[in-house]
């Protein structure tokens, strides 16, 4: 009872929430790069939040399923196709012993999920099963592996389906390339005029990208701080190295660090700037805590809802 | 400690805030963090705490908390901790067995040369110097070990190697460290260790915590092979 992976594509990672409270010893998280694509995913099947899913990014994965079951594709557009047919994600699919479900490449977003009902099965490491590639933990070996051809992913099989699609509304729109940023608290150390180049300035996004962090090219900004004692650094923080090019920390983050932060990207705004490419262009627009909070209660509550 | 001042707290984005103690790396102010550490880890609703050597990075669930309620949830967790509480708590000693050769301390020329001490005096310095662990990061279970004594003070190398093996003991400006993994590095490294830093199976899963004393004691290349440590690697 399993799709067994034909052919692995170019980066997919089974990924639940992530693995919290060990950051302490210097373990990072991990965990979706779009989290509210990955709630939507286990909202469908009526799965508990935390059901472990497959994150696609780019495509080029196909599997055989060898039992029926019903699924669910959230996040972007990877071209995929079930038996050849295209489908499209925010929706479940009933599939058959023997289908075959590709994902091909990104024709909107770049990072798909894939969650089947009860959630892939996978043994987990300190509580998770998210995939942490650099600290090789994690995943269907609990090393960190990602899938590789003739991995099989486990599920229990299941003869119901139900038909279900996000709401329209309530579907992330990729192309909205404003990126929410909570002024931080080293914000001060950035004179006025810096502020004002980083937040009417258009950023590329670098091809050193990747579930570590996004590297952004574009206008340099300074902050008066030559450095700072290492801290912690948390989920979204916008790092402004030497050379003045912002990098926002995300799930596979290192846990502390040196660098002067501006801000930090909430979770809803990484989710968006996760399925950004490298060369797609982005801006910051800054927000209070409080304006985070709202979107962030407006945002569980329209998933409790439809439940 | 008593009459440390309460930290400043700033919030870093909706589901995090940031505990400041003081602007500057001291003894006390690692025992201040470590004794918070280890009171509010024990409430509900909180993710994750990352120590470091003057702050405390405080990542919560905010279904549970909103920001108001963070902050006071924290200032009156520190409020009530029994102030003798922090001269009592127990100090954790962690001893590090190291073999101290050039084959597994490739750097300990060098770093002899630039300290203008023997390679023995080296390490007779690094071994007979209690340090503490201010901060835990980089990879998992590597510990920022301070502070070496003045005339260990060696700056990192100019290119930093792909591939620091397992185990290596290292220099660093006025910091030790032990590598837990395999992982690019720019430290001087002066020998090798055959415990491991870092278990998945383990309960405590890193050997050094945030807090604890770290001492280092010099063995034999046969006490080191006995004791299971590998000699390739570079």
């Amino acid at each position: 009872m399993a799709f067994k992976v034909i052919k692995p594509g170019l980066l997919a990672l089974v990924q639940d929430l992530g693995r919290h409270g060990h950051q302490s010893i210097g373990l990072t998280t991990g965990g979706p790069m779009d989290e509210v694509a990955f709630r939507w995913g286990n909202a469908l099947l009526d799965n508990k939040d935390n059901s472990p899913q497959v994150e696609i990014t780019f495509g080029m994965l196909t599997l055989e399923a060898q039992a029926d079951t019903s699924i669910a594709i959230t996040g972007a557009d990877l071209g995929a196709t079930l038996n050849d047919r295209s489908i499209t994600p925010w929706q479940t699919y009933a599939i058959k012993k023997g289908d075959i479900l590709a994902f091909h490449q990104p024709v909107w977003g770049l990072r798909a999920y894939l969650a089947v009902k009860g959630g892939f099965l996978c043994d987990p490491i300190l509580g998770s099963v998210a995939t942490v590639v650099r600290e090789k933990v994690g995943g269907l070996t609990g090393k960190g592996d990602k899938l590789k051809k003739g991995d099989i992913l486990v599920y229990q099989a299941c003869s119901d389906h139900e038909k279900r699609s996000v709401p329209r509304l309530a579907i992330p729109n990729y192309g909205n390339r404003e990126i929410p940023v909570i002024l931080g608290y080293q914000y001060q150390s950035f004179s006025s005029l810096e502020r004002a180049n980083f937040f009417s300035s258009d950023y590329t996004v670098s091809s050193n990208s990747d579930r570590m962090g996004y590297r952004l090219e574009g206008q340099e900004i300074h902050s008066t701080l030559k450095g700072i004692i290492s801290e912690g650094i948390a989920y979204g923080a916008i790092q402004v190295p030497k050379d003045g090019q912002p990098i926002v920390l995300l799930q596979d983050r290192q846990t502390i660090g040196g660098y002067p932060k501006i801000g930090c990207v909430t979770r809803i705004g990484g989710s968006i700037l996760a399925q950004q490419k490298p060369g797609d262009i982005i801006q910051f627009t800054p927000i209070t805590v409080d304006q985070a909070e709202q979107e962030r209660h407006l945002q569980m509550a329209r998933l409790a809802q439809w439940r | 400690m008593s009459g440390e001042n309460l930290p400043n707290i700033e919030m870093v984005s909706n589901q995090a805030c940031l505990l400041t103690f003081s602007r500057v790396i001291s003894e006390a102010t690692s025992n201040y963090i470590a004794q918070v550490t280890q009171y509010l880890v024990k409430l509900e609703g909180i993710v994750d705490l990352v120590p470091s050597y003057t702050t405390l990075l405080v990542v919560f669930d905010d279904d549970h908390y909103d920001r108001f309620a963070i902050f006071k949830t924290i200032r009156q967790t520190i409020e009530a901790i029994d102030p003798n509480d922090f001269s009592v708590k127990d100090q954790r000693e962690v001893v590090i067995p190291v073999y101290y050769g050039k084959e597994v301390g490739p750097d300990i020329e060098d770093v002899a040369k630039h300290c203008h001490l023997s390679i023995s005096e080296i390490i007779q310095r690094h071994s007979e110097t209690t340090y503490r662990a201010y901060a835990i990061g980089f990879t998992p279970g590597f510990a920022f070990l301070g502070n070496t004594p003045d005339e260990l003070h060696v700056p990192r190398k100019t290119t930093p190697r792909l591939k620091v093996p397992i185990g290596s003991v290292a220099l660093a400006e006025n910091q030790t460290a032990v590598y837990p993994s395999v992982t690019p590095g720019g430290w001087q490294i002066i020998g090798r260790t055959p415990v491991n830093l870092i278990d998945w199976g383990s309960e405590n899963l890193a050997l050094i915590a945030m807090g604890d004393s770290v001492r280092f004691e010099p063995i034999s290349r046969d006490e080191f092979l006995v004791q299971g440590g590998q000699l390739d690697g570079f």
